[in-house]
């Protein structure tokens, strides 16, 4: 028996707008706890919710860009629940009527690209912050409501997913959208881009969909990925013992690297929905969506099709470069210092990528930057040193982020490029081995190849191999 | 008496500098030394700012400050308004100490035109009630006979009113807190078009409903106090953007040719016999003055209070959810931590003790009616019995440029006499919910006197944003009888 598995996604994306949804309070991260607060923000009695249309209109680039359809006629609606961080004990969101629904997301994989289809993207405000045990008193709680009413979208996923690689290509794709759009600064560690999975598994075949289970706190990509393996492989073992897949929402402990419940179906809070009183319908009008998309930067879509265009690189480099904003950053940013745009980007998916793979690593926590990556595939160029030796300088300024320059130094790496010195040492080489001369002499081709690698092992790879080449054609065929 | 005048009449006395800004207020101050605690209209009286404010408003006139038609006027506010740095508790024990950092709009433009702000008035608990009987702070009596209340639930602003203790007042009005009052206490109360005056600083009820009015002495000052409270507001997303009319302008003493509707279902069960003489009589009186007047009908009335209480709770239980202790207001267990269970032991005795018996009861309504399983068998069949309540009304505003009814089914009730039954409560607001379910407005103004001297209401409905044609026929009324004038004795 084998078991299919069913992903959805639900992101909470906080918007890059200078002010709050409902107010004008700043929304800059890491101000002093509560000094970016207003009445509105606060919830204090008798205030309104004004709403931000610069909040509006990044919920429309970002539903353009996922090709949704923006509705014209879109409501807010209270969702009811009592929380400390959360002022008014409602959250103004978007249940009934979203501002936009219906969309894909086409997502390259490693082979072909998979469709991942948005049923919707819905406005909404966040919560604050509690602190723990930061008051005066050990039990103390404290309540930080700067993050309080700034905006976000959420953006909700068909259950389209089926494969780990599918959810992980998934996210890169659609925060590089977000990115590449301008409307979140998407750091997970200050909580601008946050994900919930849900996930079920089915036996293959089965159209019906299993019993499916949320997760949260998913504060990494890593994390939704290590999370979402340890719970297919514990749905998995479930079932495989005839056991029953309980409807639920799992917490993911990082420290344990284990999912736990955090709360049953029955125990789920009942948001007692209601559209909210205050705040007039959303009405977008079609010259609103058309200005917007008018004013859309680039997205990877045309990147790629630029990168080709621009840089002459086939569609597949163009392709795999795209993939990662980051990485077509680095890319763009390599090439502007160094020109030979294919050479670089056989480079970048060959060296750095794997690099990055054996690593562990994405290529923003890479300590390399493109400078550093530009001078020394100069040094490549003038024959500073050789291709093979630049593989380990590469590797090395990967892990230490130093220059080219100065690994090479250090190493005494640099390329033997002396033309006495090399052609002392080929002499050598040809007396020691008289054999090989008459091999070679006797037409074995094959006998020069050995002679290189002897120079190379004496220089410990540092000869310039096109100088110990042209050297000991010029010495073998003078011997003949 | 200086207190007894009305704003208009204050007004032209500051203009001709025949009193000073102060020596009314001071009047009003002495008015409620000597009468405020037989009625215990306020809840707070910020008698020396009064002062000190009056003293300033005095000496701008003095230097040539034009004076506005509210400028020295003493005003009361009613206690779920925001004025920065008052107490403002809704007669809640659970906003204790409350004392916003800002000014509701409201207040603002009173404070624009130099208004002079006199005190917080008692109101039934977040404005929940028809009594003010359901206060922290005791009962308010209707200054026409005290063993009566004066309605609810801005029932401090209208006793105010009617006693002297200040020239105007603002009340708000979500199901008939205005008018009802207004009536049982003989004075001028109107609730405008909802979205025309700013809520914002208005602490919420039920925000689809809820409406800030004028309660005053006459129609005319009525008018005025409107001139200052509307207006498009940014703060609001619910406030029109409409240009607003000169209101006096509309207080012309005519109703020849306008087509007034009584509707019959206002008549019928529960009515008093004394009110209905009294809309008879008012009948007759506008017919001679040339006014076409023919019954008609809103047949879906009867379902009016059911779609209220269900509308009105369900937002009143999500609004109310924010009063938990955590920020400002009455919290039971300040010690506690703030982790586990004690964060909800702290929501549940807070809230427990905080709130009195009559906001419990809607909490728990509004939150069933939304709950999963009840939403749309209540809530949304509300929202769409809504719906047709305000078509009855669009239909009858095709035919009649205003409809007359009574306020309420009676005059003022004793105090206590309904406090065990709240449904009984609930229906002294049967002729003035349909009014707020529509969104529409409507005026109350007094028509006459019972046999026992208590005040009788009549209510003047218009369809959206004709609050002009209120103020013409009320004016014509007014004009033509002196139930306004009669003063209560205290």
């Amino acid at each position: 028996m084998q078991y299919e598995t069913v992903i959805g996604l639900e992101v909470h994306a906080g918007l890059s707008t200078n002010s709050k949804i409902f107010c004008g309070c700043s929304t800059k991260f890491g101000a002093s706890p509560n000094s970016q607060t207003c009445p509105v923000c606060l919830g204090l009695p008798g205030v309104l919710p004004v709403l931000n249309e610069a909040a509006v209109e990044d919920a429309i680039k970002v539903a353009l860009a996922l090709n949704c359809q923006v509705s014209p006629y879109s409501k807010f609606d209270r969702k009811n629940y009592y929380y400390p961080d959360l002022p008014k004990n409602y959250q103004i969101s978007q249940n009934y009527l979203p501002v936009a629904f219906k969309g894909y997301l086409d997502v390259p994989l490693e082979k072909g690209t998979k469709r991942v289809g948005i049923d919707n993207i819905h406005l909404e405000e966040d919560a604050g912050k509690n602190i723990h045990g930061g008051g005066a008193d050990a039990g103390e709680s404290l309540v930080d409501l700067n993050r309080a009413g700034i905006p976000l979208i959420e953006i909700v996923t068909q259950p389209d997913m089926r494969s780990l690689e599918e959810v992980e290509k998934f996210m890169i794709s659609l925060r590089d959208i977000l990115l590449y759009l301008g409307v979140c600064d998407c750091c997970m560690e200050e909580g601008s881009l946050r994900f919930e999975a849900n996930i079920s598994l089915r036996l293959e075949g089965e159209s019906r969909l299993g019993n499916r289970v949320e997760m949260k706190n998913l504060n990494s990509f890593k994390m939704v990925s290590k999370a979402l393996q340890h719970e297919m492989r514990r749905q998995g073992e479930v079932l495989k013992e005839g056991g029953h897949i309980k409807a639920e929402t799992r917490l993911w402990d990082e420290e344990k690297e284990v999912t736990s419940t955090m709360r049953s179906k029955e125990e789920a809070h009942d948001y007692r929905y209601f559209p909210e009183p205050d705040l007039s319908p959303l009405i977008i009008k079609d010259n609103w969506i058309d200005r917007v998309r008018k004013a859309m930067p680039e997205l990877p879509r045309e990147r790629k099709l630029r990168f080709s265009r621009e840089y002459k690189i086939p569609e597949y480099d163009a392709q795999v470069l795209i993939a990662d904003k980051y990485l077509a950053d680095f890319y763009e940013d390599t090439v502007k210092l160094f020109p030979e745009a294919k050479m670089v980007s056989n480079w970048v998916m060959g060296e750095l990528l794997r690099g990055l793979k054996e690593r562990n690593i994405n290529i923003e926590e890479c300590l390399l930057p493109a400078t550093h990556f530009a001078n020394m595939l100069n040094m490549i160029k003038k024959g500073a040193i050789s291709g093979r030796i630049a593989k380990d300088v590469f590797a090395e300024m990967l892990d230490t982020g130093k220059e080219a320059e100065e690994i090479v130094k250090e190493k005494g790496w640099s390329q033997m490029s002396d033309e006495d010195e090399v052609s002392r040492i080929a002499d050598e080489i040809i007396e020691k081995n008289p054999q090989s001369v008459r091999d070679f002499q006797g037409g074995k081709e094959k006998a020069l190849g050995f002679f290189i690698g002897q120079v190379m092992k004496v220089t410990r790879g540092k000869a310039n191999p096109q100088l110990v080449n042209k050297l000991l054609k010029e010495k073998l065929g003078k011997l003949k | 008496m200086l207190n007894e005048l009305t704003a208009h009449e204050i007004h032209d006395l500051i203009v001709a500098k025949k009193i000073s800004v102060f020596e009314v207020t001071e009047a009003i101050l002495e008015r409620i030394e000597a009468v405020g605690e037989k009625v215990n209209a306020y809840l707070s009286v910020m008698g020396e700012e009064a002062l000190r404010e009056a003293k300033k408003i005095d000496a701008a006139i003095a230097g040539g400050r034009e004076v506005a038609p509210l400028t020295g006027i003493p005003i009361a506010i009613k206690d779920n308004m925001c004025l920065r740095g008052a107490a403002t508790t809704c007669s809640s024990k659970i906003l204790d100490n409350f004392r916003p950092p800002y000014d509701a709009t409201v207040v603002d433009k009173l404070r624009q035109e130099r208004a002079v702000f006199i005190g917080k008035t008692n109101m039934d608990e977040f404005a929940m009630g028809s009594s003010t009987e359901n206060s922290r702070s005791g009962i308010t009596h209707n200054p026409w006979d005290l063993s009566t209340v004066p309605g609810g639930s801005s029932g401090g602003s209208a006793a105010a009113v009617a006693a002297g203790e200040t020239i105007m007042a603002l009340g708000s009005d979500t199901g008939g807190s205005i008018r009802q009052p207004a009536s049982f206490c003989g004075v001028v109360g109107m609730k405008p078009t909802y979205g025309l005056v700013s809520r914002y600083g208005l602490v919420a009820f039920a925000s689809s409903l809820d409406q800030i009015g004028p309660l005053t002495k006459d129609v005319t000052d009525a008018a005025y106090l409107m001139n200052a409270l509307c207006g498009h507001d940014r703060k609001d997303s619910t406030s029109v953007n409409r240009e607003v009319p000169d209101y006096p302008q509309a207080l012309v003493n005519d109703v020849k040719g306008l087509k007034i509707g009584i509707p019959r279902e206002y008549f019928g069960e529960g009515i008093d016999r004394e009110v209905r003489e009294t809309v008879e009589r008012t009948i007759r009186l506008l017919s001679k003055l040339g006014a076409k007047i023919k019954e008609t009908s809103l047949p879906h009335t009867e379902y009016a209070v059911a779609t209220y209480y269900l509308i009105a709770t369900a937002e009143a239980s999500s609004n109310l959810a924010r009063y938990d202790g955590v920020q400002y207001g009455y919290r039971v267990g300040k010690q506690e931590s703030l982790s586990g269970n004690s964060t909800i032991d702290m929501y549940e005795q807070t809230r427990a003790e905080g709130f009195g018996d009559e906001v419990k009861r809607r909490i728990m309504l509004g939150t069933y009616g939304l709950s999963a399983g009840y939403y749309e068998a209540y809530y949304l069949r509300a929202q769409k019995v809504r719906t047709l309540i305000k078509q009855d009304f669009d239909r009858a505003f095709e035919e009649f440029d205003c409809l007359l009814t009574p306020t309420a089914p009676t005059a003022a009730f004793k105090i206590g006499e309904k406090m065990d039954d709240p449904l009984q409560m609930y229906l002294s607001d049967i002729f003035t919910i349909s009014v707020n379910l529509a969104g529409i407005p409507a005026l109350a103004i007094p028509g006459g006197f019972t046999g026992g001297g208590l005040p009788i209401g009549l209510q003047l409905i218009a369809k959206p944003f004709a609050e002009e044609t209120l103020f013409r026929i009320a004016y014509t009324y007014e004009q033509n009888t002196d139930y306004h004038k009669r003063k209560c004795n205290l």
